[in-house]
């Protein structure tokens, strides 16, 4: 794509990424029936990952950051979009998977939605995705907690649209922890907006230097860095904050959980690195507290004790909601080793896992969709009628274990070189050791379908229809590509590590 | 004695945004009533009002409108913020009354631990 | 009718009273405090107590279900396209620079537009959830 087909609007394409899904979604309000708003939905879901491309496409050639300002206010003043080599990946993976699901939507929304509420869910879908994108372009603190709470808010109700009612307990119980979350967040905020009297988040980087040397105000940076680093743990479900997760994956509606899955702990990930990495920078993390090994001790927990939990699941989207939080806990191991390659791993595995973890959720969407059912004893032997929807779950599910070939692989083979560059050999052997029992719970699943005499519904059951095989076996594809081809992935993160590493004071 | 007595007193909101904070989490945590959950929830995000508004006075200032007879004015970007984050908490309040409200209608009963009960998978 | 007349007489008495409140609240925002979401918030006062008073039933007729649920997007749509429109004239997303010759009073056709968005959203956001809450059990 070459930069000049977009232009006048060229310099706009910042803010277009934000306000093309939010007048999507205004606009879908207006739209009664249900297939009028998938429709204008799919539309403004293909536009944004084309703009995120092209903005990515320009970071990487002029290797500086794009800065947007909001009603022309310069940065400390107004709020500033920006969008560096890292903001730019990120915008990239949520737009992409944003997209690349809508396709699947109208069918497992037609049967999992009432007809009239179709359009409302296009709607909350498209705010969801404003929220989501905005938290990554934006430049000013407060203005991320403002995106982090449309796009928490939307989630909320993304959830309570299930069938099920204990969907409507979990997005309760989900909108507590992420009310308590973002709260925890924005008090953080506040105390470094009382020290350093920004809320730019360059220009907070500049002037917390100062004020961490000054004793009068060494506590108060610490106490906000306390205050953020549990927040923003709660919302992208670290460790022991994670209980809100399962529970959500498992009843909201198919089509949604799989978006989440792929996007919503993705922004918060992002976020985390932003403020630790950008305004904190890691060494006052290193000096005064033990964040990198607060870190590393949980996410290995994450590891290892939600991958159990995933082993002893019957519910295969809850089974897969432990995953994730185990995956998210690779992602956060290699944060917090903060070297090149760790922190190249997790970006890489950012967008790896998002698009291995989308294929999954999305192929137990079509058996949903055949089968109204994702426990294990009615997947019995689905693999034989539906083979095409379990071929593309056992390939997104050996690029989740980590083997060789995969996109999988590639991210954990930099997590333990940066583990190595660390000097923690006993690291790379527990990403070693956490990954076999990915290889059992993921086996565990494959038996039970492909190999267990049918069950009642498993007999009858017929193929997934196109318009869901195809995003299907894209991402499942991709999956398989992104282990060979690393350009999109490990390159662009190496270079946003880079930058990320390069502004450590 | 009086040390301490002036430290509180010159810091007083602070301590009174301590408490919000503090209680408001400890009925979330400690409640099982859905409806009471939401008051402490709304309670500890109005600590985070405070904590904002405290820094944004400023001692002998007016309101920040232009006027010729006065030099000083308070900081307007604080009670911009809280604005916004009291629309925030407006939407969120409301939004988890209505789920209240549904789950009123699909379980008869606003408590936590009957709820469970009768969904034991819930947890 | 019943026993409340004059509930019923002071508030047909109030309700213009507090539309025009709602109103120098909206447009008082440049000089004093006020604005869109206060206004919003008052005049949507006025529906509901309307409500309370007369009945739902007489409100919606009033300010019909159908109407206050665009009004919704509709507020947000004249903040967001007030953004479009200032791209458009050339300028970045909520330069209002654009909108007259001179700064100053762009800035305050701009900001009044905004508000007006505001003012709507508000109000059809407060009547929704006064008629969706209203609602429940009752059929």
């Amino acid at each position: 794509m070459s930069s000049s087909s977009w232009g006048t609007a060229e310099p706009h394409l910042p803010i277009l990424l934000v306000i093309v899904p939010l007048f999507g979604a205004l606009l879908v309000t207006f739209l009664r029936r249900g297939i009028l708003a998938w429709a204008l939905t799919l539309a403004v879901t293909f536009v944004l990952p084309l703009i995120a491309i092209t903005l990515l496409a320009k970071v990487l050639q002029t290797g500086q950051p794009i800065i947007y300002e909001i009603g022309n206010w310069p940065a400390p003043i107004g709020i500033v979009y920006k969008v560096d080599q890292l903001s730019a990946y990120v915008l990239c993976v949520i737009s992409v998977i944003g997209a690349v699901i809508m396709p699947f939507a109208r069918r497992s929304i037609g049967a999992e939605i009432q007809e009239s509420a179709q359009s409302w869910y296009y709607a909350v879908y498209l705010l969801c995705l404003t929220g989501l994108l905005g938290i990554v372009i934006t430049g000013d603190a407060f203005n991320a907690f403002v995106f982090l709470e449309i796009s928490s808010l939307a989630t909320y109700v993304l959830i309570a649209l299930g069938r099920h009612r204990r969907a409507l307990l979990s997005a309760y119980q989900y909108l507590i922890m992420g009310t308590i979350g973002a709260t925890l967040y924005i008090i953080g905020v506040g105390l470094l907006y009382v020290v350093t009297g920004t809320l730019n988040f360059d220009d907070m980087a500049t002037r917390l230097g100062p004020a961490i040397a000054d004793p009068g105000y060494r506590n108060a940076v610490l106490t906000a860095l306390g205050f953020i680093f549990v927040g923003v743990s709660l919302k992208l479900a670290l460790f022991p904050m994670h209980v809100w997760l399962p529970n959500a994956y498992a009843y909201a509606p198919s089509v949604a959980t799989a978006f989440l899955a792929g996007t919503a702990t993705k922004a918060a990930i992002y976020l985390f690195i932003r403020v630790i990495f950008s305004v904190f920078g890691i060494a006052l993390a290193i000096d005064s507290l033990p964040i990198p090994l607060v870190l590393i001790v949980l996410s290995i927990a994450a590891m290892f004790l939600a991958s159990f939990s995933a082993v002893f699941e019957e519910d295969a989207k809850r089974m897969l909601a432990y995953s994730s939080i185990a995956q998210v806990g690779y992602i956060m191991l290699g944060v917090a080793l903060a070297n090149q390659a760790s922190l190249t791993g997790s970006l890489a595995h950012i967008a790896n896992h998002a698009v291995m973890k989308t294929a999954l959720f999305l192929a137990l969407g079509a058996v949903f969709y055949r089968i109204g059912s994702v426990m294990y004893a009615d997947m019995a032997g689905i693999g034989r009628t539906m083979p095409l929807t379990m071929g593309a779950f056992a390939v997104a599910g050996i690029g989740l274990m980590g083997t060789p070939g995969t996109a999988g692989f590639i991210s954990k083979w930099y997590l333990g070189l940066g583990a190595i560059d660390a000097g923690h050999y006993s690291i790379v052997f527990m990403i070693v050791a956490s990954s076999l029992i990915s290889v059992i719970y993921i086996g565990r699943i494959t038996e039970v379908v492909w190999f267990r005499a049918p069950s009642e519904s498993a007999k009858t059951a017929k193929e997934a229809p196109l318009s869901m095989l195809i995003p299907l076996w894209l991402l499942a594809g991709a999956t398989v590509y992104l282990g060979f081809d690393t350009q999109a992935t490990v390159d662009v993160s190496a270079k946003a590590a880079e930058v990320l590493l390069g502004g450590i004071r | 004695m009086i040390e301490t007595l002036e430290k509180f007193a010159n810091h007083y909101n602070f301590f009174i945004t301590i408490f919000l904070m503090i209680s408001g989490l400890f009925i979330v945590i400690a409640r099982g009533n859905l409806i009471k959950k939401l008051i402490g929830l709304s309670l500890f995000q109005t600590s985070v009002y405070l904590l904002y508004l405290t820094p944004a006075k400023i001692l002998n200032a007016t309101a920040p409108i232009y006027d010729k007879h006065y030099a000083t004015y308070s900081n307007p970007l604080p009670h911009v913020l809280m604005l916004t984050a009291i629309v925030v908490g407006v939407a969120t309040i409301a939004l988890g009354l209505a789920l209240v409200v549904r789950i009123k209608e699909a379980y008869g009963t606003i408590e936590e631990d009957e709820i469970f009960a009768k969904d034991p998978e819930a947890e | 009718m019943r026993l409340d007349l004059i509930l019923r007489v002071g508030a047909k008495l109030i309700l213009p009273f507090i539309l025009m409140f709602a109103l120098y609240v909206q447009f008082h925002g440049d000089y004093g405090p006020g604005g869109g979401f206060q206004a919003g918030v008052i005049s949507a006062g006025m529906v509901i107590l309307y409500a309370i008073i007369f009945g739902v039933r007489a409100a919606k007729h009033v300010a019909p279900p159908r109407i206050v649920e665009k009004m919704v997007p509709g507020g947000v749509l004249i903040f967001a396209g007030t953004g479009v429109v200032s791209m458009f004239l050339g300028y970045n997303f909520l330069d209002y620079t654009g909108f007259a010759h001179d700064f100053l009073h762009a800035h305050e056709w701009g900001i009044l537009i905004v508000e007006i968005g505001v003012l709507v959203t508000v109000c059809g956001t407060m009547i929704a959830m006064f008629y969706a809450f209203v609602e429940r059990g009752r059929t």
